[in-house]
């Protein structure tokens, strides 16, 4: 069982969970993930470390209620406690001494961004940070990026807070400018990684995405989790997460993460169902 | 033996084999000549005395007979029901070469259930040795090595990346034919030992052996198997609806998708699935895909039946549930529809020379593709040793596909103190070798530790 030490909520559907896993938090890096499982009928579902502290012996995660666990798992006050957690999973983000780098969170994957830039920044690089959000209330880890950023920037899609846009808005403005920028990491949804792809491909720069695709035991042995990357199927949770973002079959990650689109529904309706009984 | 009806039992995950009767088993027990020279036992690869088990079971003494298997087999209810005995213990059985061989399986089987039934007891155990020993992975191989190091006294740290312990016995061999309330009782017997399970462990990553042998483990033991699903990499196997037959049965049996919604992880099984090999592995899906609501299901493999490397048996009960065997023809590519699987196109195959392996080569027709109309496809085309282990110490020498190279009598690896066996060692293969090479193992381990090994 692993305890919930403290539980924040970001905003109102994205919430924080520092959780005591002492031997994961030892070993954690940037850019690594964990698989928990609320009970025993639970799913396993992936989780991208947003922050360790090994002198707590804690790991944070960060995540938004999308359905059935992710909404379970809100439910769960401080000082409860999750039945499994797994890590850490994955291979460790590519942290050395690039020059300029650019981090771009967007939506929920700010919390996922912000220990890959802390990294690339201790690591000497020059670090610009462009997060974003729909609006100015489910932003998130302001502070967090700031302090590890040289120049920071917020954009939402409403104008409520920062430039009024999307985060691909300022990376254009960077990269017209004429700015040398040496390495683009970008993690958010799939369209917006895309999107960033498709913006320095043509400048030639180095970037780096981190997939989501599902998973079930996150540790190579069933390849649910296969993406195409180049020429080659790779397995997210043993060869990436990070990839050549110019390499990804994007469309493809689209379509597989709607494969259980159906089941997702009738999961959180039977759930619904279950609770107003209960 | 009883069984379920066919009929029946493709609509439950309950356990198709109903097991012996008392006045069955003691009937069966009775054919036993009781040989002076024990052919059977020599084929076992753990080496029970079964004519020493199946005479009490004649005077009627079950738990005792339970007790005799378990001097040398941990987990005689498991093995009872998925070891190949046709080519192990009853292939040296006397009456077979004339008749049929006792039913040393069913026979095990039955004692172990009698057992469970009334109470496992824990051996009385000798004094702590005050030595620790790692076992990575609790499949069969890593639990004959921990339940006999236990034995001896050893301090035993079992640790399983996955939330439950058992490898392939948990999340591969479906319900239907190992319920995992068996698995569980056999695993708790261990953990009466004295064997300490760490689950969500990923040794790799959380610690690396080095790291345990740092850590005052004095010997480690290798079990990680042969996890690594491989694909054919053909056009369209990144399409929805492709599983490895590994997803699929994870999805099914560790995580209890067959309960959804009552459990949280889906799957999704069309109408017509296909399932692509000829193993034990496919047989499985095959069954779990039927039972999963598929209206027909395809078993595709390229050789003939008589090829197949699935039991006999196996293969006669998926028949008898209605899967359908499409033999001398492989997939070529996999045609897709929004993102999904539409179709299958397969080219059929005849059999030419044998090859390396005895078994006659398949040799694909020009010409004779053909399409079948397909939403689900399970490649169950075999296995690769896990990597991470090999990847995160340097010392480790690795063979063929990334197998760990180790003294197959022994277990003994290239690096001193640290053993492997099971699937890591020799690829996919059955439980009851894993448990061979475990038990070779734990024994190579005790005379390493007692300095009896130079």
């Amino acid at each position: 069982m692993y305890r919930i030490i403290e539980r924040k909520d970001l905003s109102s559907t994205i919430k924080l969970m520092r959780i005591a896993a002492p031997e994961i938090a030892k070993k954690a890096q940037a850019g690594q993930f964990v698989i928990l499982r609320i009970h025993d009928h639970g799913e396993r579902i992936p989780m991208t470390i947003a922050d360790f502290d090994r002198a707590q012996g804690t790991i944070t995660i960060v995540f938004q209620v999308v359905g059935k666990s992710t909404e379970e798992l809100a439910t769960l006050k401080e000082g409860e406690s999750i039945l499994n957690f797994l890590g850490p999973l994955g291979q460790p983000s590519e942290i050395k001494k690039y020059g300029k780098a650019v981090c771009i969170g967007g939506g929920v994957g700010v919390a996922p961004i912000y220990p890959i830039a802390r990294a690339l920044h201790e690591a000497g690089n020059q670090v610009i940070s462009i997060i974003g959000a729909r609006n100015e209330k489910m932003l998130f880890y302001e502070e967090e990026m700031n302090s590890v950023s040289d120049h920071f920037h917020i954009v939402t899609d409403d104008g409520s807070r920062g430039n009024q846009g999307l985060v691909t808005d300022i990376l254009c403005d960077l990269l017209e400018s004429g700015e040398q920028i040496d390495l683009v990491f970008a993690i958010g949804p799939v369209p917006m990684m895309r999107a960033v792809a498709e913006l320095t491909r043509g400048h030639g720069i180095k970037t780096f995405v981190s997939l989501n695709p599902i998973m079930v035991d996150g540790t190579g042995m069933c390849g649910g989790c296969r993406v195409s990357v180049g020429e080659t199927s790779k397995f997210a949770c043993v060869d990436g997460p990070d990839f050549d973002a110019h390499q990804v079959d994007f469309d493809q990650l689209l379509e597989r993460q709607k494969m259980y689109c159906q089941e997702e529904q009738d999961s959180k309706e039977h759930w619904h169902q279950c609770k107003c009984r209960g | 033996m009883r069984t379920q009806e066919p009929n029946v039992r493709i609509h439950n995950f309950d356990e198709v084999a109903l097991g012996y009767t008392e006045e069955q088993a003691v009937a069966e027990a009775e054919r036993c000549l009781n040989c002076k020279k024990k052919p059977c036992s020599s084929g076992c690869p753990v080496g029970v005395d079964i004519p020493g088990f199946i005479e009490l079971i004649k005077e009627r003494d079950f738990l005792g007979a339970a007790k005799k298997v378990k001097e040398s087999n941990n987990l005689p209810a498991i093995c009872g029901r998925v070891c190949p005995q046709e080519a192990q213990c009853e292939k040296y059985c006397a009456l077979g070469k004339k008749g049929e061989s006792v039913a040393i399986g069913r026979l095990e089987r039955f004692v172990a259930d009698r057992e469970r039934e009334c109470g496992v007891e824990t051996p009385p155990l000798p004094e702590p040795q005050g030595k620790k020993v790692a076992v990575v992975g609790s499949g069969p191989a890593g639990l004959t090595v921990a339940a006999d190091l236990a034995k001896l006294g050893y301090g035993v740290t079992m640790f399983e990346a996955l939330h439950d312990p058992g490898g392939v016995l948990i999340y591969g061999i479906p319900q239907f034919r190992l319920p995992k309330e068996i698995v569980k009782g056999e695993i708790d017997y261990i953990k009466g030992l004295g064997v300490d399970l760490k689950v969500d462990s990923l040794i790799g990553r959380i610690q690396s052996v080095d790291e345990l042998l740092a850590d005052g483990y004095n010997a480690v033991f290798i079990g990680t198997g042969a996890g690594l699903p491989n694909f054919m990499n053909i056009p369209g196997e990144n399409l929805n609806g492709v599983y490895s037959a590994n997803e699929f049965l994870t999805r099914t049996n560790l995580m209890k998708a067959y309960q959804f919604p009552e459990y949280d992880t889906p799957i999704k099984v069309g109408k017509l699935a296909a399932v692509i090999g000829g193993g034990n592995v496919a047989m499985d899906s095959a069954r779990c895909a039927l039972r999963l609501g598929a209206e027909e299901v395809y078993i595709i493999y390229r050789r003939s039946e008589k090829e197949m490397p699935a039991r006999a048996e196996e293969i006669e009960h998926a028949v008898e549930e209605g899967v359908k065997l499409n033999l001398l023809c492989a997939p070529t590519r996999i045609i897709g529809e929004d993102g999904w699987v539409k179709a299958l196109e397969c080219i059929k195959f005849e059999l030419g020379e044998a090859d390396e392996s005895g078994r006659r080569r398949p040799v694909p027709i020009e010409g004779s593709e053909f399409i079948m109309e397909m939403d689900t496809v399970v490649m169950a085309i075999g296995n690769s040793p896990n990597p991470l282990i090999s990847q995160t110490t340097p010392d480790l020498e690795t063979g063929w596909r990334g197998i760990l190279v180790a003294d197959p009598e022994t277990g003994l690896t290239t690096k001193p103190g640290v053993y492997a066996g099971g699937d890591i060692v020799t690829g996919a293969a059955t439980v009851i070798s894993a448990m061979g090479a475990g038990k070779r193992a734990a024994a190579a381990i005790d005379r390493y530790l007692k300095g009896d090994d130079s």
